[in-house]
């Protein structure tokens, strides 16, 4: 078997030097019921070519969002990932390497997410971020348990505009581990005013920018509100490329930023591994989950990095610790750090101009057909229309012209019939103007 | 002149009329390794005896320091912020943790002298 | 002629460490900056599509001020992380002896396979009509779950192990709460547990509640026993346990546990040691996570990412998160509302879970085979056992006997030698190996937890036996000195760890001159 070394012979000598008859021996604290006799019931070993084709006949029944024009989004985009990236990150050193806990024979690794941790400060505006989380919404949730240390406060308010998902993370953590979350309306319009819901009791206030349904907006007024009450905003970003071109959550006043990474670097994935990014100011650093990694020297004075701040971490503060966590998404990090190292800063904004610009020419185009609207003034890359008819069906329907439509509302909020005809859509750098053509065309047939 | 007492926890407290100023011992700053972060408590909090008053971060641990008596914090070490090494330096005098004004002298007799906490660290082995 | 036969006379050769470059750079351990002291104004590694001209409607919120990001071509990034990479350390250079983190050989295979555009460019929220093949890999994956450990449900959405303990310890919170039993709180936890499982209890509301080990290194079934009562939720046990060793009265624990009226979670780390041999469901487990990057074979990728499935017991199948994969007349589906019996107890992540992990899985699976698995079980734990006994006579193993797939010793063979096993550690690097796990389990004194893997050779393994009793051997000899100053030999020597928490620089940031010239 190609992944065991082992022959017989080995075995039988290393069973000698052991001084046991048979493996078996070595299983002797398993109760005898518990012994399996035999291999379970699932197939045997394979080659190469054998798994290939299994996995590759599953893989031929989905339709590629490259292969159609594919207009979703929804906290997860389609961008294109330089070639040099996945190259990079299958090399052996950065692949199957380990968490970074003996600095001196990893410091590719430390030194890697010490630039990651800058780049996320950067993009966001914030002082300092981690070394990333599981994904957007599970660092949304962890930025809420943290403004509750803080403010030790337990009462949080979540937009309308935050990704369902997102909120229904928070709902979850919240309901199991005794915090509350109050959510606000689906905001369809992007008009919500939360600042008059806010009270001594808040712990904090977690806006999506752009919101779920693509508006966007300022939220210094409401980070004001907030501040002025004892509790902290919480800005949530899920298309990372939208801080190429809009003003960042840092200069909004925001506490904590949380975001999904996905973006920069990371393939579509059916939805995952993600990365999660977090930022906040110096004066919460010690409160802030996850890893971080921080510039020191070695015994010769050579600047180096070191995981630090451990001691807030479950392996040393066990039930005490800021949070359950110990991976973070190292190379999904990674793909982040290599794929904005690539673009720069001219690349990066001018990938935000392009993203914006094809949305804006869709928005016109999708407008122009009869019983569409577009139902935002503002968006980044990603915005709201409402159909004459539920758009699931519709959405259905366009697959056989091959187009992916966008997210029918109703798939993220299934209980609100009121959102049935709205229809999220997104254009990336990705999409042409052919696609978008095909789309217009394609929805005018339909109706 | 100022008794010192010493709780199981290896917290020290000496006594100035009727403040108490409280430290982690010698012995307990050498367990933890270099110290890296000090958490002191607010001036003005109310803190039971044995409750959880502040918390010392080495680079490998973080421990819970306990007020060895209960009263009102009046005072805490400012200097620790910026030099937290202090408390390994001089555990027993500048590396002091908080000021507290007791509320019942009599719970300095439920600690031990140093002669006692001497004996005690001993029989840690 | 010419005697030398090509060796450099001795006279010439200067201590390497004294050798000083211009460059800095050493042969091929090169110096790299940051990419922010590289990157120039104007330079780019992309060339992006035209920007069409159109009027925004961003709402007067466009960004004002620079980012900041620096500018580099596509050959300066690539040497940079190329670069990078050549300082690290991984499975692909050498044996990574972690205990309980099963380092084990990544295939290639599981990336090629996971890069399939049909499994790597499709968006999760596609009609689930264009995404059968996903649904249905997903639904293989769970059956091999459900089949290794004999359980009969399984829950796919944690996004790594200590999310699937949280997912798990949820179910049982669930499941106690729907039957009036809220005054449960109280979770049993070993001294020697993963310190994500106390975390993990206290996350949920419980409190933690340590039990004892016994001094066989399993837990003391009788100190167990007597913290049973009416207000203990469950108990969180690895096993094997994190001294790598069996619990052999596991069954009897599940026994009174469930007699009390507990819920029994399984940490999943050491499965490695058992898969294909011991069913987890026949121990009597109720939930356990499985660790895909461990156990599995997905790759560890610095850190991550990773997948924590859990199994569950028809006792807690009911309350699993949202979403899970259905397969009924009308093909796969994605559950992600409320039906049917279900009492799902919310959502853990956003979308459905780690798909690039689930298809790098399965591949392995399905490379392996049932038989494979219980091949590389036993392999496992054969060449932990082999570790064991070339080192025992040099080394002090914590307890008797044989262990599973990870042996464990403890600092005594150290005493008087001024070695720490922190020192001891820092000296095997030299010799070209990661260290082993260390300081963990806390139960053990200067802890040292070896887990080779079944992907080492047994000359690998006699390189690593070679190396250590070297350095048990210099150390009882009085080298104390040598190993204080360990590594030498590294790209980076000790790094001080003390002035990276008292005076945290966890960015760069420009320095004045830098600022000015881009003024």
């Amino acid at each position: 078997m190609r992944y065991l070394p082992h022959t017989e012979h080995d075995r039988r000598s290393m069973l000698a030097a052991i001084g046991a008859a048979s493996v078996d021996d070595l299983y002797r604290d398993v109760p005898v019921a518990a012994r399996l006799e035999d291999h379970v019931d699932l197939p045997a070993h394979q080659g190469e070519l054998a798994v290939e084709r299994t996995i590759a006949a599953l893989a031929a029944k989905n339709r590629p969002a490259g292969s159609m024009a594919s207009f979703l989004g929804a906290g997860a985009y389609r961008h294109h990932v330089p070639a040099s990236v996945d190259h990079l990150i299958q090399r052996g050193e950065f692949l199957t390497s380990y968490t970074p806990y003996q600095p001196e024979v990893t410091q590719g690794t430390l030194q890697m997410l010490f630039e990651f941790q800058t780049q996320v400060a950067l993009i966001s505006g914030m002082d300092v971020a981690n070394a990333s989380m599981y994904d957007g919404a599970t660092a949304a949730a962890e930025a809420v348990m943290m403004a509750n240390r803080i403010t030790k406060r337990t009462k949080s308010i979540l937009s309308g505009g935050l990704h369902p998902h997102y909120r229904e993370v928070i709902e979850t953590y919240g309901r199991w581990s005794g915090f509350s979350a109050k959510a606000a309306m689906p905001d369809a319009a992007g008009v919500e005013d939360l600042a008059g819901q806010i009270d001594a009791d808040t712990s904090c206030v977690v806006v999506q920018n752009p919101s779920v349904f693509g508006h966007v907006r300022d939220h210094a007024a409401l980070a004001a509100a907030a501040q002025k009450a004892g509790a902290l905003l919480i800005v949530v970003v899920t298309e990372a490329v939208s801080l190429g071109l809009l003003k960042p959550p840092g200069e909004m006043g925001a506490d904590i930023f949380v975001g999904e990474g996905q973006s920069i670097g990371n393939a579509l994935n059916f939805g995952g591994p993600y990365v999660g990014l977090f930022a906040t100011r110096d004066k919460y650093v010690r409160q802030m989950p996850g890893r971080l990694t921080g510039e020191t020297v070695d015994a010769d004075g050579r600047r180096g990095w070191v995981l630090t701040l451990s001691t807030r971490e479950q392996h040393i503060r066990r039930e005490k610790a800021t949070s359950n966590i110990c991976t973070n998404s190292g190379l999904c990090a990674l793909a982040f750090c290599i794929h904005l190292s690539l673009l720069g800063e001219d690349g990066f904004t001018r990938l935000a101009e392009i993203n914006h610009a094809h949305a804006v020419q869709l928005a016109e185009k999708l407008g122009g057909v009869k019983g569409i609207s577009v139902v935002n003034d503002s968006f980044f890359n990603e915005f709201a229309l409402t159909l004459p008819e539920p758009a699931s069906p519709l959405v259905e329907r366009l697959v056989g012209k091959g187009v992916l439509a966008g997210v029918p509302a109703a798939r993220l909020w299934p209980d609100k019939p009121d959102l049935a005809n709205h229809l999220i859509v997104a254009a990336t750098e990705t999409n042409t103007e052919a696609d978008m053509d095909l789309f217009a065309r394609a929805l005018a047939e339909v109706l | 002149m100022a008794e010192i007492r010493f709780s199981k926890e290896h917290e020290w407290i000496r006594l100035e009329g009727d403040t108490g100023t409280v430290g982690i011992t010698d012995y307990a700053q050498s367990q933890l390794g270099d110290v890296v972060f000090v958490e002191v408590p607010e001036v003005g909090r109310k803190i039971a005896k044995g409750a959880q008053a502040a918390v010392v971060e080495s680079v490998k641990a973080a421990s819970e320091v306990y007020s060895p008596v209960a009263g009102e914090v009046t005072a805490a070490n400012a200097a620790l912020a910026d030099n937290p090494g202090l408390v390994n330096s001089a555990a027993m005098g500048e590396g002091w943790f908080f000021k507290i004004k007791l509320a019942d002298k009599g719970e300095l007799d439920e600690l031990m002298d140093e002669a006692a906490y001497k004996a005690y660290i001993a029989g840690l082995g | 002629m010419d005697k030398s036969q090509g060796r450099i006379a001795r006279e010439d050769a200067a201590p390497t460490a004294e050798i000083a470059t211009a460059s800095g750079h050493r042969g091929l351990q090169m110096e790299e900056k940051l990419i922010f002291e590289q990157g120039e104004p104007g330079r780019t590694g992309v060339d992006l599509p035209d920007l069409p001209k159109v009027a925004d409607r961003l709402n007067g919120l466009k960004r004002q001020r620079a980012i900041g990001l620096p500018g580099l071509s596509e050959p300066q990034v690539v040497r940079h992380f190329t670069r990078l990479s050549q300082k690290n350390y991984a499975i692909d250079s050498g044996l990574y002896p972690l205990g309980s983190c099963t380092m084990k050989h990544n295939p290639r295979l599981n990336e090629k396979m996971a890069r399939l555009p049909g499994l790597a460019d499709i968006h999760p929220l596609q009609p689930v009509s264009t995404v059968q093949g996903a649904l249905e890999l997903m639904d293989q994956l769970a059956h091999w779950l459900k089949t290794l450990t004999g359980m009969p449900a399984v829950a796919l959405t944690p996004g790594a192990g200590a999310h699937g303990e949280f997912c798990g310890m949820i179910a049982i919170r669930a499941a106690l709460d729907a039957k009036g039993q809220q005054a449960r709180k109280r979770v049993l936890v070993p001294e020697s547990a993963h310190g994500t499982n106390p975390a993990t209890a206290a996350a949920c509301g419980f409190t933690v509640d340590a039990i004892p080990a016994d001094d066989r290194g399993r837990v003391d079934v009788a100190a167990f026993k007597a913290k049973l009562g009416p207000d203990v939720a469950a108990i969180m046990l690895t096993n094997p346990n994190t001294c790598g060793l069996f619990e052999p009265d596991i069954v009897e624990i599940a026994r009174a546990l469930h007699e009390a009226g507990g819920y029994f979670y399984c940490d999943g780390a050491n499965f490695n040691a058992i898969a294909g041999r011991v069913r987890p469901a026949d121990l009597g487990i109720d939930a356990m996570h499985i660790n895909l990057h461990k156990t599995f074979s997905t790759p560890h990728g610095g850190g991550g990412p990773g997948s924590g499935p859990v199994v569950f017991s028809e006792a807690l199948a009911p309350y699993v998160p949202l979403p899970y994969v259905v397969h009924d007349k009308g093909g796969f589906r994605l559950v992600e509302t409320k039906e049917g019996k279900v009492e799902p107890f919310g959502r853990l992540k956003a979308f459905h879970g780690q798909m690039g992990m689930f298809v790098r899985a399965l591949t392995y699976m399905l490379s392996h085979g049932a038989d494979g698995i219980r091949q590389a079980s036993e392999d496992a734990v054969l060449n932990a056992n082999y570790l064991l006994a070339r080192l025992r006579d040099v080394m002090t193993p914590a307890f008797d006997g044989p262990c599973m797939h990870e042996c464990l010793f403890d600092d005594a063979f150290l005493k008087d030698s001024g070695v720490s096993t922190l020192d001891f550690a820092k000296a095997l690097i030299d010799e070209g190996f990661h260290p082993m796990t260390m300081y963990f389990p806390l139960v053990v004194h200067g802890a040292l937890l070896i887990e080779p893997t079944e992907s080492e050779t047994k000359a690998s393994l006699d390189e690593f036996v070679t190396s250590l009793r070297s350095l048990a051997s210099r150390a009882r000899q009085g080298e104390a000195a040598a190993f204080h100053a360990a590594p030498r030999l590294t790209p980076r020597r000790r790094l001080d760890e003390t002035r990276a928490a008292r005076q945290p620089v966890l960015r760069w940031k420009p320095t004045s001159t830098t600022r000015q010239a881009a003024e």
